[in-house]
């Protein structure tokens, strides 16, 4: 059992809420070339190691938020507190 | 004579029936099964990943391309990754065209395999049974069929009736919250015992010349002239790879590390459309045979089968966190039981023995990523997911060609990882997975 420091809810089992993956900024639908776009869809760092990433509270709060987590060790790293913007930036 | 002998001597002798009776007489003992030689400085290839697509990718260079100074590196030993760890199912039943016609080459492939490696495999071509829950289920199965027919993959449709019939055990009746409403049969699919898999190509492959050297991590891969930071990246070029025991140079290396193939990647500077997921499966204790075919259900997430010794392995979707741990959770257990307990309400008295987990290289369509790659002579053989062990013999098959012709054979273009940028996927979630 993973589990997830929610910001809103406090700690919850990983089943509890839904997996978003890897947090990265979404290029200018407007301005990006095809190649970006797809690398943005598809291409995936998946590091092992420390990651953030989104997460869905679907039970709890039903926000979504980031939070760092190491993919090796499934440890969470300095885990947002509410009303902390990094907590609603997914 | 004296030539002969001196060379049988240094040949591996071949496993028969008269040949265990009469080392076991004689109180022979049996020689390693592969060599351990010291690891060398520069090779023609290095195939990175002791599976059974790095071996197999090894054994047909050697075989069909007579390119032998390869080595395969695995940081652990033989067999140690997703290998040692699948649930040993063989099918063909897939969804696309492209996925029917690789998976039909690789069943051909396991169909011979005894004979060409001289290993029993323990192959039991016992029937593959994908159990319709839903209308929409049963419609993809019928879609199914019919590709697999043009395929040349013998698989139908069948009723309630005739899965009682097949395997008496399930419920077929309309009691459970989701009813076996038909499946898709396929007579051609089976089990294989993984490890002998795992063996035969290493042993095969070791007397062509394919040198394996185990506990030997790569910890970078060394290009030059490419984009990126020391010479990674699009336009630059494989010269060779850093080791935890020293520095190797060779033109080709070949990523078969499914599970790891995003970080053997990135040290090449290529990214990858993967995300590295754990998988559980768990095995019973040993029961007569009762289970005559292998059974599989994508609503109830879990697909079964008893192997020869008679214990059930199960296995189930993929967890749906992405991580490079391997532990096992009692969600996975409590779920599987819920659900198997649905298809065989008669095993609830059973007691499971073990439970653990592999890790799935997953793309977005559930295919592979095969060939080349912007970086020359640095090749994937990734993106295996859930079903790269069914695929092995023919990927290795594939990937040889690839090394020794510089060409992407025509049954392995539709999965090259430039489909990702032209956006050509080839969707076979429907058939690849269970639990969607």
């Amino acid at each position: 059992m993973l589990l997830v420091p929610c910001p809103n809810c406090g700690p919850r089992n990983s089943a509890d809420l839904r997996y978003g993956g890897e947090s990265h900024a979404r290029p200018d639908p407007a301005t990006a070339s095809p190649h970006e776009w797809r690398a943005y869809l598809y291409l995936r760092h998946n590091p092992a190691g420390w990651l953030r990433e989104t997460w869905y509270c679907r039970s709890g709060c039903r926000r979504w938020f980031a939070l760092e987590r190491n993919t090796a060790t499934n440890e969470f790293r300095d885990p947002p507190l509410p009303g902390d913007k990094r907590g609603g930036a997914a | 004579m004296a030539r002969s002998l001196g060379q049988l001597r240094h040949r591996p002798p071949r496993y028969s029936a008269a040949a265990l009776a009469w080392r076991g007489l004689r109180g022979h003992t049996w020689p390693r099964v592969w060599r351990d030689p010291e690891l060398k400085t520069s090779y023609d290839a290095v195939v990175v990943g002791g599976g059974v697509h790095g071996l197999a990718t090894a054994y047909y260079l050697a075989r069909n391309h007579d390119i032998t100074d390869v080595a395969v590196l695995d940081k652990a030993y033989l067999g140690s990754g997703g290998s040692g760890r699948n649930t040993a199912i063989i099918r063909a039943n897939y969804l696309t065209p492209a996925g029917v016609a690789f998976y039909g080459r690789s069943l051909q492939l396991y169909n011979s395999m005894a004979v060409d490696l001289n290993i029993n495999v323990m192959f039991s071509e016992r029937g593959h049974l994908t159990l319709a829950h839903t209308d929409g289920a049963l419609r993809t199965m019928r879609w199914r069929a019919e590709v697999n027919k043009l395929g040349g993959v013998d698989s139908s449709v069948i009723g309630p009736g005739e899965i009682k019939k097949i395997v008496p055990s399930l419920d077929t009746s309309d009691r459970p919250r989701y009813p076996i409403l038909g499946a898709l049969y396929h007579p051609p699919g089976g089990i294989v015992r993984h490890d002998a898999v795992v063996w035969g190509y290493a042993r095969a492959a070791d007397h062509l010349g394919v040198e394996m050297h185990q506990r030997t991590e790569v910890l970078d891969v060394l290009c030059s002239g490419g984009e990126g930071p020391g010479g990674k990246g699009a336009g630059g070029r494989v010269t060779g790879v850093r080791t935890n025991r020293g520095d190797i140079s060779t033109p080709v290396v070949i990523n078969c590390t499914a599970g790891w193939a995003s970080l053997v990647s990135a040290m090449a500077g290529v990214r990858l459309p993967i995300v590295t997921h754990p998988l559980q499966a768990a095995v019973t204790e040993p029961v007569k045979m009762f289970l005559p075919a292998v059974v599989v259900s994508g609503s109830l997430h879990v697909y079964v089968s008893q192997t020869s010794r008679g214990e059930l392995v199960f296995g189930a979707s993929v967890d749906p966190v992405a991580t490079y741990s391997v532990r096992g959770s009692s969600e996975f257990t409590e779920e599987l039981a819920g659900h198997v307990l649905q298809l065989m309400p008669g095993i609830s008295q059973m007691r499971l023995l073990r439970q653990w987990a592999g890790l799935c290289d997953m793309t977005p369509d559930y295919s592979p990523v095969m060939g080349f790659t912007p970086v020359e002579g640095f090749l994937v053989d990734v993106g295996w997911g859930t079903y790269g062990f069914k695929a092995g013999p023919v990927s290795g098959e594939q990937m040889a060609e690839v090394v020794a012709t510089g060409r992407t054979p025509e049954l392995i273009e539709p999965f090259a990882l430039s489909r990702f940028n032209t956006g050509n996927l080839v969707g076979e979630k429907g058939a690849a997975a269970v639990g969607h």
